[in-house]
């Protein structure tokens, strides 16, 4: 018994220990912020290989928490994202002054995340969706001495406060038609009726605030431009990943009688959602805006393989969403970068990058690239499978509607890149020093954007897991 | 006198369920937004508890899940309301319609 429990939850027990580790360095003497950044670092980058390791499938505790090759992969992928940021965004980290509070709240956020991930009870699911919530939002108020982050902070508890209330509902009357809260036992009692397609469209709302699906889009770019710029990144990246993650066996698993019902409404959802994201980005002037726009947009893409039922589903969503970290990560890493350095966000600001920085202009090319889905890199291989495993189902005017957004979405991606490359500027932002560690995590980025499309065993390797 | 029935039980907790969507959408005060939220998640509490003494009386199922309800949703207010007091030192005001530095 005591076997199991330490085997079956070993990712979660992980990061606790690393949790309370900081939790006593925070309490004992001074340590300076760059020895603890490096010692962090380790332990993640422990962490991220420690998962590949012991992956077992098995329940405990009555069947509230599941795990398998798939879930485990897709913690991995999470622990990855994580030891990125902790090496991107190095510079800012080194001058916080709440160093190891930032770490135990993105921490227990990650914690939260894992359970989610693993929950086979509607219980597990409302208790872990909470912890990974409400820590995010005290993540977003850390720039304290600016007006605009306790704006940001305030929007997202708020938003997430009603959009895990109208969740709650919705749970409480699943449980009212079917009497039970497991996800093993809830599909065998769906049976249609209209009180439970009532419950469905409310706990789907409430994923929808979560994943910024369009009609309950409007807190993401305000929340994204106010954050500090590595939680915008954990936002967009991390927490965008595991909750399309557990939509995935929300919707697969626990609503498999219903996917008549929910392929329209996903399917729908999705094409507002991806002309919605582009076309509000194309008028944005502000680089965390600009991306909060985009990653709406690629939300609508995950939603298109969502749609599809099917194990191709499953595993192009979790190796777009893999794709997703590399790419956006690095993004979201070079935009860091100059803003921690020069204070600039906005877009006009990037012209004639390439004169003085080389390097980080083209790490930001290919992410860009990479989100944009042009061939060599790994994103056109993601869009590829996500667009395919959406056409299984034969609906074909939406299909078309996906990859005319993708054209649309060429022309703002690309306005960055002409900026940083093309466009002439007496004044270019000057050369960045970048640390070290940045620098690595640059490359791992770009490495990823480029050899995770190319290295066909990946894909081949989720899509074992996901059958 | 006529024991109420589940449907009574429902009609108040909808009711409740929707004065707080209403409320949290009009109010302007960040507090009174709060509280909004706090009936949202008590008609819940009511309508899990309702569900479980009238439907499925032998599995306890709702009765935990109010109980988790209630002991999160204290959790979430101790947070918001942390969030509101640095707004308010920033802000000089608990209005939602002084914090509108970022729009569009």
């Amino acid at each position: 018994m005591l076997n199991d429990f330490l085997l079956l939850m070993k990712s979660e027990l992980v990061l606790a220990f690393i949790l309370f580790l900081l939790l006593i360095i925070k309490v004992g003497k001074e340590v300076t912020n760059e020895r603890l950044l490096s010692l962090i670092q380790i332990l993640l980058l422990g962490n991220f290989i420690y998962g590949f390791f012991f992956i077992e499938s098995g329940s405990l505790f009555g069947g509230m928490y599941i795990t398998n090759g798939l879930i485990a992969f897709q913690k991995s992928i999470i622990s990855l994202g994580i030891y990125l940021i902790s090496l991107l965004f190095s510079d800012w980290l080194k001058k916080s002054e709440h160093l190891p509070e930032f770490f135990i709240l993105l921490l227990s956020a990650v914690i939260g995340m894992f359970f989610l991930i693993s929950s086979g009870n509607l219980l597990m699911f409302y208790l872990s969706l909470e912890l990974a919530t409400i820590p995010v939002a005290a993540m977003a108020n850390f720039d304290l001495d600016k007006k605009i982050s306790s704006e940001a902070s305030m929007k997202m508890i708020l938003s997430s406060a009603l959009s895990s209330g109208v969740l709650l509902f919705g749970i409480s009357l699943i449980y009212g038609a079917t009497g039970t809260i497991g996800f093993d036992q809830i599909p065998t009692l769906l049976d249609g009726s209209s009180l439970q397609i009532l419950a469905f469209v409310f706990l789907f709302t409430a994923f929808a605030f979560k994943l910024s699906i369009v009609p309950f889009h409007l807190w993401t770019a305000d929340v994204y431009e106010g954050s500090p710029m590595a939680v915008t990144s954990f936002l967009s990246v991390i927490s965008k990943g595991a909750i399309a993650f557990i939509l995935l066996t929300t919707l697969y698993k626990v609503f498999a009688p219903m996917h008549a019902l929910w392929y329209n409404m996903v399917m729908l959802l999705s094409v507002i959602t991806m002309v919605v994201g582009n076309l509000f980005a194309l008028r944005q002037q502000n680089i965390k805006r600009f991306l909060a726009f985009s990653s709406i947009a690629q939300v609508g893409f995950i939603l298109l393989g969502l749609s599809s039922y099917s194990v191709e589903g499953t595993s192009s969503v979790v190796y777009f969403v893999l794709i997703y970290v590399f790419s956006n990560l690095a993004a979201f890493g070079v935009a860091g970068a100059i803003s921690q350095s020069y204070g600039k966000e906005l877009i006009e600001d990037y012209k004639g990058l390439y004169q003085t920085n080389p390097f980080i202009s083209w790490v930001l090319a290919l992410s860009l690239f990479s989100l944009a889905g042009i061939p060599p890199t790994a994103g056109f291989f993601g869009k590829l499978f996500l667009i395919t495993a959406g056409a299984s189902k034969g609906n074909y005017f939406f299909i078309m509607v996906a990859a005319l957004n993708m054209i649309i979405s060429l022309y703002y991606y690309l306005r960055i890149v002409r900026a940083v490359f093309m466009d002439k500027n007496d004044q270019p932002i000057a050369k960045i020093n970048l640390d070290p560690s940045t620098k690595l995590g640059m490359i791992i980025c770009t490495a990823g954007i480029i050899l995770i499309g190319l290295l066909s065993w990946v894909y081949d390797y989720i899509t074992t897991l996901s059958i | 006198m006529m024991e109420p029935g589940l449907n009574h039980i429902l009609f108040i907790s909808t009711a409740l369920f929707f004065i707080g969507i209403f409320g949290f959408l009009t109010r302007r005060n960040l507090i009174t937004m709060l509280m909004s939220i706090e009936l949202v998640l008590n008609s819940v509490n009511i309508n899990f508890v309702a569900f479980n003494k009238y439907l499925w009386p032998h599995k306890l199922d709702g009765l935990f899940f109010s109980i988790f309800v209630i002991a999160i949703a204290a959790a979430e207010a101790a947070v918001a309301i942390a969030i509101i007091i640095n707004l308010y030192r920033s802000h000089q005001s608990i209005d939602v319609e002084n914090a509108e530095d970022l729009k569009f």
